[in-house]
């Protein structure tokens, strides 16, 4: 029997011969729009931050048939002031109410809750939103409630950023000791803009950026960091194979070399992230679809910003030999 | 790279079968693996017994985090230390002094004659006292810093910031053992309380949905006293009465006498109760019964005997919850409390004089709280999620590589058997975003045996032998595949040290799939292969 009659369908070619350094004053270019554009998103429409880094209440309720928004809505604000948000997610009887950080101030002249810090604040709101919900609709469940107070809420941004950021310098230095510096500067370059574009997705997007989400772009950054190492570890072994090739276009054989390998693995991962947001739940959805958008993008930036930043950085060709 | 010594193959063989032992008893039910007395039985006594330990999120709960208010401690602790430094410059012979104040974090006092100054700063050695830890051993010498003024009369007293720092940990550890007594006592299983940063208390409670049950249990302090009610002084409507020394005006849960004037020396304490519990009064309300221990009986015999006709207040966290009038002697050390309880809040009132006063306020400062059908509908779709992920990946790499794609799909049943096994095992747990994390694992798992994969084929390309292609592949990926799954690792040990709660368990899942992938790939795929190459001793590559 032929074994090789197994592969049904061969949907890559075997060897592919694209010139992506040349294309590279084009890929730049659109990198550059995607991160102005991206930091301008951010500038102007701002993240949809959720209570995990804004602080609030956050209650997730369900009803016995498809649930009246208007009149929950009225319910939740004739008791708490301020910023209330009333939304359906999932299914018709599902509904998430948030309400932002309350100042202490508004909540102290009411019945019973004088003399509240911020934190108790916090845990008023939940009090009485669950009180009104409890008389305006019967049957009402509480299937997810969370309420952050501000001093947490503080820290968790700090934390998340700070993750970002240490996973980052991490990346760069064991890059620099397996590699060379202008690898290392290369990879972070493209896992910054990887970082930038990702964070431009939710401006744009309004989707909740949580703390799932600093998960999702830390994944994102491993990923993607994953997809570079393996086309600079082929560049390295040209370099050593073709001494006297023009570096550029070593780059473009290296590149073509792991094409099949990047464009598989980015599909395997794909579809099961693509699994997860279709079949994951509202819970899980945001979080798959900001991992598809960041994997897109991984395997993009380092086929197309951190191969060719090499030729910028300027790969010094005679080095490395010693450590294989 | 093909040759594997009968030890090596056992060693590959055996973690699998440990992956899969730890994952077993997954499949099997509870009331098969255990006993009526919650001991393993038959062969779940020797066999791994514990399942996948899944997180709040997943099986539903409250989880919550309380914030130790060390402030309130501070400042009570200068109080306390200002009475000290009045008590020890009164003995006689007494120094005069204006009254110690507590002044900017420190307790200032001011002499009288400049000449008695280093007779003060020698009794206020005294109260110096070293800090023992539980060993007995002094960790601190000094718990004071004692200064005198340049002019020669005045005296600062303050806590060191070393003491205040012990201070802050016996307060945060005596509040995590009072809690948990609390929790125990409302019988329900498995909380966890753990001490969280500085001052911080986390408390998990899986099953429960009403966070505010476990709000009141842990934010009221419930520190009970019991007072002598002075009746001539008048608390006046609003509580802003003038009062004599020793005096102190109190709120009343009553509206016909919402204040009253009390002694502010305590007859008897919390401490000294023993053994409440809910009981009903004459007339059938809810109450709380206690009795006092010896020194709390004798103390409290004494004061209503010598006070018969007058009343008494009962005083919880600074709230007068009863006064009734002293009819006779209280001289069998036990009585009873009731105040307009409900049978629910007289039997967590004695549940919580049972274990003792919190040494602090707490304030929570997160919740987060999951019902347990939302956390079950997690499962649910999470398993729907795994399942699908799974079987495109596989028709995917069966596409892709034909043959060598059933290798890798054996590889990853292999895989996902051992992070499952190495999760249930480590009982490490698995949140939904964990859940996520074996989603993604299971996309991104293949990618080992992709490099490789596409290596051999490459080799077989440039003209060499199945064999050698084969083994030039292994050889050739090694490098990109430690470099590649070292970041993505460093990346999910981050995000473990950075990450709170669900976040962390998505960590977890993503390093040990991480683990397990480089494992299946390098070393279990090349098993697979290198057994292949010596059956079948093919001529051409089949892929």
């Amino acid at each position: 029997m032929n074994l090789s009659s197994l592969a049904l369908v061969r949907f890559l070619p075997v060897e592919t011969h694209f010139g992506f350094i040349r294309m590279r004053a084009v890929s730049f270019i659109l990198s550059l729009a995607l991160v102005l554009g991206s930091v301008a998103a951010f500038f102007t429409m701002g993240l949809n931050l959720g209570i995990d880094f804004r602080g609030g209440t956050s209650i997730e309720i369900s009803t016995e048939g498809p649930a009246d928004i208007a009149l929950i809505r009225e319910a939740v604000t004739a008791v708490v002031p301020g910023d209330v948000q009333v939304q359906g997610f999932g299914t018709e009887e599902d509904v998430l109410i948030r309400v932002g950080e309350i100042d202490p101030e508004v909540i102290n002249p009411l019945e019973g809750f004088e003399a509240l810090d911020a934190a108790q604040a916090q845990q008023a709101v939940q009090r009485l939103v669950t009180t009104a919900l409890n008389e305006a609709i019967p049957g009402v469940s509480y299937e997810r409630m969370e309420v952050i107070s501000p001093q947490v809420s503080d820290e968790l941004r700090v934390a998340g950023a700070t993750a970002v950021l240490v996973a980052l310098f991490l990346m760069l230095v064991y890059i620099w000791l397996r590699f060379e510096w202008q690898y290392s500067v290369g990879a972070v370059l493209a896992l910054a803009h990887d970082v930038i574009v990702t964070i431009g997705f939710f401006a744009v997007t309004q989707l909740q950026f949580n703390l799932p989400t600093i998960a999702a772009i830390l994944t994102i950054v491993g990923y993607s960091m994953n997809d570079t190492v393996v086309v600079y570890d082929r560049i390295r072994e040209m370099f050593r194979k073709y001494k006297s090739l023009p570096t550029p276009q070593v780059l473009d054989m290296a590149i073509n070399e792991t094409l099949s390998r990047t464009m598989l693995t980015s599909g395997t991962t794909l579809v099961a992230l693509i699994a997860m947001a279709v079949m994951g739940g509202a819970a899980l959805e945001g979080f798959a679809l900001a991992l598809i958008w960041g994997v897109t993008i991984g395997t993009y930036s380092s086929v197309f910003v951190a191969a060719p930043l090499l030729t910028v950085t300027g790969v010094r060709r005679d080095s490395g030999d010693s450590d294989n | 790279m093909l040759y594997f010594a009968r030890w090596k193959i056992a060693l590959i063989l055996g973690t699998i079968l440990l992956g899969v032992m730890f994952l077993l008893p997954n499949f099997v039910p509870e009331s098969t693996r255990y006993g009526s007395d919650g001991t393993p039985q038959g062969v779940w006594s020797t066999l791994p017994s514990d399942t996948l330990n899944l997180g709040l999120d997943l099986r539903g709960g409250s989880h919550l985090v309380f914030q130790v208010d060390m402030d309130e401690v501070r400042e009570d602790r200068l109080v306390r230390l200002a009475d000290d430094v009045r008590t020890v410059l009164r003995n006689q012979p007494a120094i005069l002094t204006a009254a110690p104040a507590v002044v900017e974090g420190r307790v200032v006092v001011r002499l009288s004659r400049p000449d008695d100054l280093e007779a003060a700063l020698d009794r206020l050695e005294d109260i110096n006292e070293p800090v023992s830890n539980s060993f007995g051993q002094a960790s601190l010498d000094q718990t004071l810093s004692i200064e005198a003024d340049e002019d020669g009369r005045t005296i600062r007293v303050a806590i060191t910031e070393a003491a205040l720092e012990e201070i802050q940990s016996r307060t945060v550890t005596q509040s995590v053992e009072v809690i948990r007594r609390r929790i125990d006592a409302t019988g329900t299983t498995e909380p966890t309380i753990v001490r969280q940063g500085d001052d911080r208390v986390l408390v998990q409670v899986p099953g429960e949905s009403d966070p505010q049950r476990i709000i009141e249990l842990v934010g009221t302090t419930a520190r009970m006293t019991f007072h002598m009610v002075e009746a001539n002084v008048d608390p006046g409507p609003d509580g802003q009465g003038r009062t004599p020394p020793g005096v102190i005006i109190l709120p009343q849960e009553s509206p016909e006498e919402p204040f009253l004037a009390v002694q502010r020396r305590a007859l008897v304490t919390g401490e000294q109760l023993v053994d409440a519990s809910q009981g009903f009064n004459e007339s059938g309300q809810p109450s709380v019964n206690f009795r006092f221990n010896t020194s709390g009986a004798r103390a409290f015999g004494d004061a209503t005997a010598a006070n018969v006709g007058r009343r008494f207040a009962i005083v919880l966290d600074d709230v007068i919850i009863s006064a009734p009038r002293i009819r006779s002697p209280i001289l069998g050390g036990s009585g009873m409390i009731d105040g307009g309880f409900t049978v629910q809040s007289a039997s967590d009132l004695a549940n919580m004089l049972n274990a003792g006063a919190l040494p602090a306020r707490l304030t929570p400062v997160e919740q987060r709280t999951v019902s347990a059908g939302l956390g079950q509908d997690s499962i649910e779709r999470g398993q729907i999620a795994i399942i699908i992920g799974f079987s495109l990946v596989i028709v995917f790499m069966l596409l892709a590589y034909g043959f060598f794609g059933i290798a890798s799909t054996v590889a990853l049943v292999v895989n996902i058997c051992l992070l499952m096994g190495g999760l249930s095992g480590l009982q490490a747990t698995l949140t939904l975003p964990g859940i996520a994390g074996i989603v993604l694992t299971i996309g991104m798992a293949v990618d080992a045996n992709v490099l490789i994969f596409e290596r051999i084929r490459e080799e077989y390309r440039a003209g060499r032998t199945v064999t050698n292609a084969i083994e030039n592949g292994y050889q050739h990926a090694q490098s990109a595949i430690l470099d590649a799954n070292v970041t993505t690792f460093i990346a999910a040990a981050v995000l473990y040290m950075m990450g709170a709660g669900p976040v962390r368990g998505f960590a977890v899942t993503l390093g040990i799939g991480i683990i397990t992938s480089v494992f299946t790939a390098f070393v279990f795929s090349r098993l697979l292969l290198a057994g292949w190459l010596r059956l079948a001793k093919p001529k051409s590559l089949p892929m």
